[in-house]
């Protein structure tokens, strides 16, 4: 049985274009662009008029136009190390040379890097600061190791304040604290859609998978903010409701359902998709996509902008694999999975170091095995196909064996 | 020059050393980065102790951390596995790289040390808000270290303890300064040695030593002659625990004459204020020494710092030793090596793991490169 696609994904490109469009643009309509992080804070910049753009992103959509090992190989040529991140290299190969799916990224006005994903970001933030020649924020959000601490709280909420007073140097406007409360909202709106939308998926069958999640995440990452994320994710919702309603599953006979962990592998996700379809397994959720909803419990809605900056610090990603493998033993129960798909990503040391102790820790705690897929995100010469194809055999039989047995 | 013979031993084999400071019932505390204030260990009676990683091959590690891994984290880790850190009591990671920040949770939840904390360096050190935090993060650590030894430590404790401190790093600067002047006084493979055994050693002995070993040195530059005919050769990087690449340097006529080395001098160098408040000083120590590329302090700083040192030193080369898979040293090398080739300055890029012996290839690389310049 065919499933037919959701609707909302023709509008998901007619968004995206438009705003590439937007940003492409600004200078003539007289718009500042920022390049930002994708666990930054974009809703300062969103009430400043500011048009972010997201390296990330950009990485994401090389990976998907399968440019990634062309990119990666320049910007070897250019002295970068072949295992520093794939995203990184891609985009910075990019700058020079124009490259990639559009071309190279709109030239940035400023630059706004959060390191609460990683410490790749600062270096890769310097480099195009350097060859821009515009200037950089860094947001320093420390790492929770175990708590967020006082001293953390205080220096996180004193650079909220700097992140201001950059944005007004640079714009030459003064910061609209009630515009902020209006982005602040649609913000929360469309982290409530997009989590409400995720959290479908723990009916069965699952109405949507994680490689659906990693398509309609991009305004999630992109527009929060703005008042189009949130009527694209009303829709979305809709549609995946309707899904349940009527008992239509992302695959049409969903017999194991997984979890996915760690970013996609973009340039294979058709792939992997149809791969595990074709065994009836279904990744019904992934701790990657909600990434962008889990600050969602610290946020508060009457004292948005300084809850903010305990949101952004205490992200998935900046908090030790303990409390990473609590979350995914919530998500292990609420999606009741049967198994984990681990990427263990080259690209990605803070979100992969540690995937080894995740595993032993599921193991222990709720007795479900996991997969290791060892590749990268954007660099298709770490993606060994008939290996991987073998894996997730292998992996499908064990856990039919297992349910025989059980 | 027996303080040598003492540094070469400890350097040789830190866990040795290690076990003797158990058996002499010193409570040890482990660090891993040039961020973690030894001062502060010090006045808490505590004996710090740098761990360097380990030469073998990995087998213990590998069920906790990937092949894609720098050797750095992976080494101690298998150490700590293995059982190799009885004599340590416990650990302190700084905040330094994604990996490091890894391996901290791993160590932490695997129970690898009784006592277990991180010191929440920030990674912005410019700014008025960033030093603020410095200084709570060090209050923190300090009530810590006092919290586990069950007592304080004094104002009168901590400024004898800096200045100690101060003391080894005027010692080694005075030591590294005669040897990029007279470079025939103390071999390369000696001053690795030193370098550190300076790491690892109880500070008051260090202190002593190193002062007689500067006497000695300086009395031995009365009849040696300047240097006039080797190739000068700063490193920069940032961990190394290869001593066989300063002897393939000296092999092939190269002399070491500065660097800019985490487990050199980048680790060693600048000061801590005597007259202010110690946590204050240490804090500014921190933010004004040479920048760890983990950290952020402005864009250019590194690369002028470079070709600041090259200068002062009179070098003709620069050889980068780096360890693979290390990102923030990986970001920074194009940048660097671009400043260097505009200033005319050749270089050599060495990619190392610390698992593997530099021979073979890595020789003929610098053998190659001395030939060149």
């Amino acid at each position: 049985m065919e499933i037919p696609k959701f609707k909302a994904s023709g509008k998901m490109k007619e968004i995206m274009t438009t705003y590439y469009i937007e940003a492409k643009t600004a200078r003539e309509a007289g718009k500042k662009v920022a390049w930002i992080t994708s666990g930054g804070p974009v809703e300062p910049l969103i009430a400043m008029d500011v048009i972010p753009v997201y390296p990330e992103n950009h990485g994401a959509m090389i990976g998907a136009a399968k440019m990634g090992v062309d990119l990666c190989e320049k910007a070897e040529a250019m002295g970068y190390a072949p295992d520093l991140c794939s995203y990184a290299r891609a985009d910075i190969a990019c700058a020079p040379t124009s490259g990639g799916p559009i071309g190279g990224l709109p030239a940035p006005d400023m630059l706004i890097c959060c390191n609460n994903i990683c410490g790749t970001v600062l270096k890769w933030y310097e480099i195009q600061a350097r060859y821009f020649q515009v200037p950089l924020f860094i947001l320093d959000t420390p790492f929770t190791h175990k708590t967020y601490t006082p001293e953390a709280k205080s220096y996180v909420l004193a650079q909220f304040a700097e992140l201001i007073e950059f944005l007004e140097s640079h714009t030459k406007k003064k910061f609209d604290y009630d515009r902020i409360g209006e982005v602040g909202r649609y913000s929360l709106e469309a982290q409530r859609l997009w989590q409400e939308v995720l959290d479908a998926s723990a009916n069965r069958p699952a109405p949507m998978s994680a490689f659906d999640a990693f398509f309609h995440l991009a305004l999630i990452v992109t527009l929060r903010g703005t008042a189009k994320a949130v009527e694209y994710y009303r829709i979305l919702l809709d549609e995946v409701k309707d899904r349940v309603a009527r008992g239509i599953g992302a695959i049409p006979s969903e017999r194991y359902r997984l979890l996915w962990d760690n970013l996609p592998v973009w340039y294979k996700t058709r792939w992997l998709s149809d791969k595990f379809a074709s065994l009836g397994a279904c990744l019904v959720a992934d701790t990657y996509t909600s990434a962008w909803c889990g600050s969602l419990a610290y946020i508060r809605e009457d004292n948005f902008l300084e809850s903010l900056a305990e949101g952004y610090t205490r992200i998935y990603l900046n908090i030790g694999i303990d409390q990473m493998a609590r979350e995914v033993i919530k998500m292990a129960d609420k999606y009741a999975i049967d198994g984990l798909v681990i990427h263990s990503n080259r690209s990605c040391k803070p979100y992969s170091f540690g995937q080894y102790d995740l595993k032993r820790i599921l193991g222990e705690e709720r007795g479900i095995p996991s997969l290791i897929i060892e590749a990268d995100m954007v660099d298709e010469r770490q993606f060994s196909q008939a290996q991987i194809e073998t894996r997730i055999e292998a992996f499908i039989e064990m856990l039919a064996a297992a349910r025989q047995t059980g | 020059m027996e303080g040598l013979e003492r540094l070469r031993k400890v350097a040789e084999d830190p866990l040795a050393y290690g076990r003797t400071l158990k058996e002499r019932r010193k409570t040890v505390l482990g660090y891993l980065c040039s961020y973690v204030p030894g001062e502060l260990i010090a006045a808490a009676g505590l004996h710090p102790f740098r761990l360097y990683g380990t030469r073998r091959n990995i087998r213990l590690a590998d069920a906790h951390l990937q092949g894609y891994c720098c050797s750095l984290a992976r080494g101690v880790l298998e150490e700590a596995l293995a059982g190799d850190f009885s004599f340590l009591s416990g650990v302190v990671f700084a905040h330094t790289c994604d990996t490091m920040q890894r391996l901290s949770d791993i160590w932490r939840i695997g129970g690898l040390s009784a006592f277990h904390t991180d010191l929440m360096v920030p990674v912005r050190l410019d700014g008025a808000s960033s030093r603020q935090y410095l200084i709570e993060v060090l209050s923190r650590f300090k009530g810590e270290l006092e919290k586990w030894q069950g007592r304080s430590i004094g104002d009168g404790e901590l400024r004898a303890a800096i200045g100690l401190e101060n003391d080894i790093r005027r010692r080694l600067g005075e030591i590294y300064d005669l040897k990029s002047r007279f470079p025939g006084i103390i071999s390369g493979g000696d001053l690795f040695s030193l370098s550190k055994a300076a790491q690892l050693l109880a500070r008051n002995e260090l202190s002593s030593l190193l002062a007689r070993l500067a006497a000695e040195l300086k009395e031995k530059t009365k009849s040696a002659l300047p240097d006039g005919k080797s190739k000068r050769l700063v490193l920069a990087g940032g961990f190394c625990d290869q001593p066989e690449i300063w002897d393939a340097i000296a092999e092939a006529g190269g002399e070491v004459v500065g660097d800019d080395l985490c487990t050199g001098c980048r680790g060693v160098s600048t000061l801590v204020d005597e007259q202010g408040d110690p946590l204050e000083a240490l804090a500014d120590r921190y933010l004004g020494r040479p920048i760890c590329p983990a950290k952020h302090r402005g864009l250019t700083g590194r690369g002028e710092d470079l070709l600041t040192l090259v200068r002062e030193k009179e070098a003709s080369g620069v050889i980068f030793l780096q360890l693979k898979f290390c990102d923030p040293h990986g970001f920074d090398y194009p940048c660097l090596l671009d400043c260097l080739k505009k200033a005319g300055i050749p270089s050599l890029l060495l990619e190392l793991d610390c698992q593997s012996q530099a021979e073979g290839q890595i020789k003929t690389r610098i053998e190659a490169f001395l030939e060149m310049i």
